[in-house]
């Protein structure tokens, strides 16, 4: 791993009422890559991104950013991050630049409206840029929040659901825009109950659950580690045991022995390769079957089985 | 520090101000003509000027009319100002950013201090149009305006942390700071009234304030000044205090 940009350790928050919203939290995350935080509404996934960027006081734990602990060095912490929240939030009869160029300054960095403009156009909102934000489309309003979070070049960048609610072609243009910012070299975490959207933009997953972080993993290290391959072989007349010579395959008979259940392989395709191993060899048994039918696990197979407390299908 | 976000939230709060400075600034300047027109010159004539330390009636109550107009602005300037954001969500901004108490306090209540100091500047010129009144003090006025409008928007800002709806933000001016300025003295002098009165009236804190900025102007006052200014510094000294515990502890902030 290389230099970690957050450490997270022990990370807790308790809420008024007796919630525990996250229950040990720990976490490292790496300069540069983005890393997707998975998990079903009301796991606590805004309380984590809240506790780093100061929105609510942690009630365990420590959390360090760039180095520094973010408790005794708030100024200079805070100031290198960005934050997008869920939820659309600002002063809608102000004007698209000037709430940006607002933003710049209220993190304490100099007057650029050169930066400003080309925040703004990388968005697609400089030709909106003396309109009301109220005056906006939704998308829009969802880029002027990004383009707020942009506006003082963080070094880390937080996403709290960037795509919820909005249509695919954005969805599409918001994954571009956070491909763009990690090839500047912006660390970002985003949270996602997409499984899609962890798949397709995130170097690594932490799936979280009722406060806990589930698993921290490369979203390929995810996969070979408990994606699975099943395979249905489905036979006329109904075998009487599993054939001895393929006693290595992870095989098992169903519907009476008509169906030989193929469950196995690693996400990592020796599961595909396995069953075509398998096929080869009933014909060579002389067990001729009638039909095939293979799965692939995903993500989202993966993850229901984590968030439902179920270790993944065997 | 972190003078730059200083500098943005000042600069937005006044730019949310004269975006609406039509109706900031015609309501105040509309009140204080009307309580001119029926007090200052048309009850004010009939009025004896011995009962107002020799002053006419009309410039006795300029100063407090200007009291009146700088509580409520200075309190429901600063009030609003973080209120809204708190309102909109948009206060999360401010709580991500490297902005603490002197940040916050320069910005959001520096801004309603500046408003305020212009809103009383235009009711000073516009009681002009109706009575004649001279400034003792003109310095020492000055100051006293300044001092008055940070203590009570440094109230508005602790009211507008406090608050959890807009009825609340509304109440308080209402119900407490309408009716101490009317009973601390606006349009009377305290020698007026009969026992008990006299002495209830010195548990109002808005009476020495109305007499200190009185004595600017007019050089008359009910009680000594030193007893006056001395309350109105120990009244900013305790709001900074709250709102140091408050950005200490987070309450109503962060959760």
């Amino acid at each position: 791993m290389t230099e970690p940009i957050l450490e997270i350790r022990g990370l807790a928050k308790t809420y008024k009422g007796g919630v525990r919203a996250l229950d040990g939290v720990d976490l490292e995350i790496s300069k540069g890559e983005i890393f997707a935080l998975l998990g079903p509404n009301g796991a606590g996934k805004t309380t984590l991104i809240g506790a780093v960027c100061g929105l609510l006081n942690p009630t365990e734990g420590t959390i360090s950013a760039f180095g520094l602990d973010a408790q005794s060095h708030w100024r200079e912490v805070r100031k290198r991050i960005g934050l997008v929240p869920q939820e659309l939030s600002f002063d809608m009869f102000e004007k698209v630049g000037r709430a940006v160029a607002y933003s710049r300054g209220m993190f304490g960095s100099p007057a650029d409206p050169a930066r400003i403009e080309e925040v703004l156009r990388s968005l697609s909102l400089w030709h909106k840029r003396d309109s009301r934000i109220r005056d906006l489309s939704g998308g829009m309003k969802r880029r002027v929040m990004i383009a707020k979070a942009l506006s003082h070049d963080p070094d880390l960048l937080f996403l709290d659901e960037p795509t919820a609610g909005v249509d695919v072609e954005l969805r599409r243009d918001m994954w571009r825009q956070i491909d763009k910012l990690r090839s500047e070299g912006t660390t970002i975490i985003l949270t996602t109950h997409y499984i899609e959207e962890a798949q397709e933009m995130a170097d690594r997953v932490g799936v979280i659950n009722k406060g806990k972080l589930l698993l921290v993993d490369g979203k390929d290290a995810i996969m070979a580690k408990l994606g699975r391959t099943a395979a249905h072989f489905t036979f006329d007349t109904p075998l009487e045991a599993i054939p001895a010579g393929l006693s290595e395959y992870p095989l098992s008979l169903d519907n009476g022995g008509t169906t030989l259940v193929y469950r196995g392989g690693d996400g990592t395709g020796r599961g595909k390769r396995e069953v075509a191993d398998l096929a080869r060899a009933l014909v060579a048994e002389g067990l001729q079957f009638t039909g095939i039918e293979t799965t692939e696990s995903s993500l989202e197979d993966i993850f229901v089985d984590l968030v439902e407390g179920r270790e993944p299908a065997e | 520090m972190n003078a730059r976000g200083a500098l943005a939230i000042l600069r937005n709060e006044l730019s949310r101000f004269f975006r609406t400075a039509f109706g900031s600034i015609l309501s105040p300047v509309l009140t204080t003509s009307l309580y001119l027109v029926v007090f200052g010159a048309a009850i004010g004539s009939r009025m004896d000027p011995s009962q107002f330390g020799g002053s006419s009636y009309g410039a006795f109550i300029v100063p407090g009319l200007l009291m009146l107009t700088l509580l409520s602005e200075s309190t429901s300037n600063s009030s609003f100002g973080i209120y809204m954001p708190r309102f909109t969500g948009a206060i999360y901004e401010l709580l991500s950013a490297p902005v603490g108490v002197a940040e916050t306090l320069l910005g959001f209540v520096g801004a309603a201090v500046l408003k305020s100091l212009i809103i009383s500047g235009i009711i000073m010129v516009t009681a002009l149009l109706f009575v004649d009144y001279t400034i003792a003090h003109p310095i020492l006025a000055f100051g006293y305006i300044i001092l008055v409008a940070s203590a009570f928007s440094l109230f508005g800002f602790i009211l507008g942390i406090w608050a959890d709806g807009f009825e609340k933000l509304q109440i308080v001016p209402l119900l407490i700071l309408t009716p101490l300025t009317f009973l601390g003295g606006t349009f009377y002098s305290v020698k007026v009234l009969a026992e008990p009165w006299q002495t209830i009236t010195q548990f109002n804190p808005i009476f020495y304030l109305i007499n200190g900025l009185r004595w600017t102007f007019t050089g008359y006052s009910d009680v000594p000044i030193g007893l006056a200014f001395g309350m109105t510094v120990g009244f900013i000294a305790l709001c900074i205090t709250v709102i140091a515990v408050i950005f200490r502890t987070g309450w109503r902030l962060r959760g």
